[in-house]
């Protein structure tokens, strides 16, 4: 693999788990944290184990993300305007 | 949270996009032994599929798909597919999940291997694909965000 090319999605990946720390809406943090398992499994398929890589790909940015957001919906305030 | 109405782009597009989801996981598990992949893998797919479609079209939409009560029997159902496997691999004589013992007539035994490991993946694909279903059900409460 290309050291360039890790190198930036180590820095993407630092920059959305950070933004994920920080952000306030937590919808934003969601969509945050999958772009992290995402970046994760690339560099799980860059250091050799792609099985790895596949099941991060398809749990972390796919079913966790719809579990988080059902359980933002689940636990904020419903108000009828 | 805003009142949110249904929105016929989201459908239709989740609607386009899930049944070549839902192929890709059969493709995963039926082809686990050769690329990377397996039961578990394919079941999730199976399952995100059933999600989205489940996310962006209510209970109106979903209940012509997989209903709440079919969950509990099909996640049932995958358990006993793989240990029954495995079971009979062990009263032919092997150990537990022995492929090579599996009763399967007029076959050399890299086949049955083959066929043994086929039947488990399904098992495992089913049971992966209804739990996660079940995991969404039992969250939202027949509640409608769509």
């Amino acid at each position: 693999m290309i050291w360039e090319l890790e190198l930036v999605i180590y820095l993407f990946l630092l920059i959305s788990a950070i933004v994920a720390l920080e952000v306030k809406d937590l919808l934003v943090a969601v969509v945050m944290t999958t772009v992290f398992s995402f970046l994760m499994a690339l560099l799980f398929v860059a250091m050799g184990a792609i099985d790895v890589g596949f099941t991060e790909a398809v749990i972390g940015a796919g079913v966790s993300g719809v579990l988080y957001v059902v359980v933002i919906y689940q636990t904020t305030r419903h108000s009828n305007d | 949270m805003r009142h949110q109405d249904e929105s016929p782009i989201v459908l239709l597009g989740s609607r386009l996009l899930t049944p070549y989801i839902m192929l890709f996981g059969w493709y995963v598990i039926f082809f686990g032994h050769y690329s990377p992949g397996g039961g578990f893998q394919g079941g999730t797919l199976l399952a995100a599929s059933v999600l989205l479609i489940r996310i962006s079209g209510g209970r109106r939409v979903s209940r012509l798909q997989i209903q709440e009560f079919a969950t509990t029997p099909l996640a049932v159902i995958g358990v006993i597919i793989y240990f029954a496997t495995g079971l009979v691999a062990m009263l032919m004589g092997g150990y537990f999940l022995d492929y090579e013992l599996l009763p399967f007539t007029g076959m050399e035994p890299a086949m049955v291997r083959y066929w043994g490991i086929l039947i488990i993946e399904v098992g495992i694909g089913l049971a992966v694909m209804a739990i996660l279903v079940m995991i969404y059900d039992n969250m939202v409460k027949g509640e409608d965000y769509a």
